[in-house]
């Protein structure tokens, strides 16, 4: 009598549970769905959302490698011992074009203290860098900047902007906008200095 | 004699005061225009400029009050990052980018409120913007505004945290 009552106790909590699971099942399964496209709108949102700015000063600089416009491979990585002044510009950057030619002197008086000038430039197109590249007689690498070079970088969403990388290959200032070129050849010195 | 001396004194006194009207003038528009040329953002009326924090409330709410935005500044720095929601025109200080936002805008209605933003480089130095606007201008719309950005779109927008997207 008891193994009865008990079978058709259990009996009736299976049904009971199989009354409830259809009776909640689409609920739950309606959350689910729901769920899983919240998390599929918030992981395309974050992919496609900027990512904050990073800022890179004091941390290794990004290691990239290009080709500057003369097709010669130039990678950062190999001027690790030079004081590097990495910048950032474009040939409708008015003050880009103000420091330019100082970045150009520089090359020429610091070179053999071990100063070495990169310029990258954010324009659209080749075909102007390479006019005004002549015509100011850029003697260090050119190269072409890319948005993933830019992120890298923590963003350079205005220019100009320029990197002073010391000679271990750590990143020590960055300057944005119309710089004070004297303050930033005085910390070139001061970074020359170190060896 | 003393007749023929006076003429001559009131000539001259003619010719200098002549001078120094035309002179005036022209100094004054040789001022203005290295300053504000019709080129130049700084040519930009300030009624027409719009404050970030403004447009970004406007972004994010969005509705009626929600303008269309164009980037005219350089495809590299939109991929980087944009205005959410905003749509590159192309580059106003070049001619090919001046066609790309004429045929961005002629479908849409003259009144319709549009901004125009770069942030490329400082704003005394922004060559895109003013050529844009006064492109914009001539064409008839009437609703066109200028996001200021007084340094550049990180430090004015981005860094400040409000919404923006990165992709073609």
């Amino acid at each position: 009598m008891n193994g009865a009552s008990r079978q058709a106790g259990l009996a009736k909590w299976a049904m009971t549970a199989i009354t409830w699971r259809k009776a909640w099942r689409p609920a739950v399964e309606n959350r689910a769905r729901a769920a899983l496209l919240l998390v599929l709108v918030l992981a395309a949102g974050w992919l496609h959302a900027a990512p904050a700015p990073v800022s890179v000063v004091h941390k290794h600089a990004p290691l990239f490698a290009r080709k500057d416009l003369s097709g010669k491979p130039v990678a950062l990585r190999a001027y690790r011992g030079k004081v590097v002044l990495l910048n950032f510009w474009a040939t409708w950057c008015g003050p880009c074009l103000v420091e330019l030619p100082r970045f150009a002197a520089w090359q020429t008086q610091y070179g053999p203290d071990g100063l070495q000038v990169i310029a990258v430039s954010m324009d659209d197109g080749q075909a102007p860098v390479r006019t005004l590249a002549g015509k100011l007689r850029l003697d260090f690498p050119v190269l072409m900047g890319d948005a993933r070079l830019g992120s890298m970088y923590g963003g350079v969403l205005g220019l100009p902007v320029t990197y002073l990388i010391d000679r271990n290959g750590t990143v020590r200032a960055r300057i944005e906008g119309e710089s004070d070129l004297k303050v930033m050849e005085s910390e070139i010195r001061q970074l020359l200095a170190r060896r | 004699m003393q007749v023929r001396c006076f003429s001559l004194r009131v000539l001259f006194a003619t010719f200098a005061l002549a001078a120094i009207l035309f002179a005036v003038p022209q100094s004054s528009a040789q001022f203005s225009g290295n300053r504000a040329s019709s080129e130049s953002a700084l040519s930009i009326p300030q009624s027409q400029l719009i404050q970030a924090d403004v447009l970004n409330r406007m972004v994010m709410v969005g509705g009626v009050q929600k303008p269309v935005v164009l980037q005219v500044g350089s495809h590299l720095m939109y991929s980087q990052a944009h205005i959410a929601g905003a749509m590159y025109a192309g580059p106003g200080s070049e001619a090919s980018g001046l066609r790309s936002l004429r045929n961005t805008v002629m479908p849409m209605p003259r009144n319709k409120f549009i901004v125009l933003y770069c942030g490329c480089c400082p704003w005394n130095h922004c060559p895109n913007v003013g050529p844009a606007y006064k492109t914009l201008h001539d064409l008839g719309f009437t609703h066109v505004k200028v996001l200021y950005l007084a340094n550049n779109f990180g430090d004015d927008w981005v860094n400040k945290g409000y919404r923006v997207e990165r992709g073609q």
